[in-house]
């Protein structure tokens, strides 16, 4: 399903969906407020689009994909970390 | 997701990890660079520039039932999350006419809320039960 990925130098980022860029300093603080608020159980999951490396590719994946799917999000501290 | 880049995320799979889980991952390893998705999902430690340990059941309507974050040093118990799916699939299928009590795993009984249950839970269930 994920999109196979073009990888040069740089390092591929993604990012929340829908999301729109920031213009100054003040406006991000008030806005990262109301992002944190988004999470609640019995609300929507808020959309992103990231890179990752499945089975041997570099793909970019999009939540909403998923739609019609149950999906495990986890986050983890980092590579070669211990636990 | 972590904010490890792609190519860092290649080298812990196919280096360390593919020598513990047959075959390498089998689920697509995300990069997080900035934290910008584990800031919404508010997991990312800007202090520390990582994220903690979230973890998020996203059903099909892309709707969030549960969570659960915890500090670095502790791992998750992976059995508990998937007893977690499970319950909350079989909620979905019953479309909410059942409902699972603590310690519910598939083939333990259900609770089927309404009038006639109110008051009479603990004739049909003990708190034996929430225990495995």
């Amino acid at each position: 399903m994920p999109e196979e990925l073009k990888v040069g130098c740089a390092r591929p980022t993604g990012g929340p969906v829908g999301e729109e860029p920031k213009e100054d300093i003040s406006e991000q603080t008030t806005n990262k407020e109301e992002v944190k608020a988004m999470i609640k159980v019995g609300r929507k999951a808020p959309d992103f689009i990231a890179p990752a490396y499945y089975k041997g590719k570099f793909v970019n994946v999009k939540l909403s994909d998923y739609l019609g799917k149950w999906v495990l999000l986890c986050f983890y501290p980092g590579d070669f970390t211990f636990v | 997701m972590s904010i490890d880049s792609i190519f860092v995320h290649k080298m812990w799979n196919d280096y360390e990890l593919s020598k513990m889980v047959k075959g390498g991952i089998p689920f697509p390893m995300l990069s997080d660079a900035g934290g910008r998705v584990g800031t919404i999902y508010g997991v990312y430690d800007e202090d520390a520039g990582v994220e903690t340990r979230g973890r998020f059941i996203i059903d099909p309507d892309g709707v969030i039932q549960g969570y659960e974050v915890l500090t670095p040093p502790v791992g998750r118990n992976v059995t508990e999350t998937i007893r977690q799916i499970q319950a909350f699939q079989h909620v979905r299928k019953t479309k909410g006419a059942e409902a699972t009590p603590s310690g519910w795993r598939p083939g333990k009984p259900t609770l089927k809320p309404g009038p006639a249950l109110v008051g009479k839970v603990w004739e049909v269930w003990t708190t034996k039960e929430a225990f495995d």
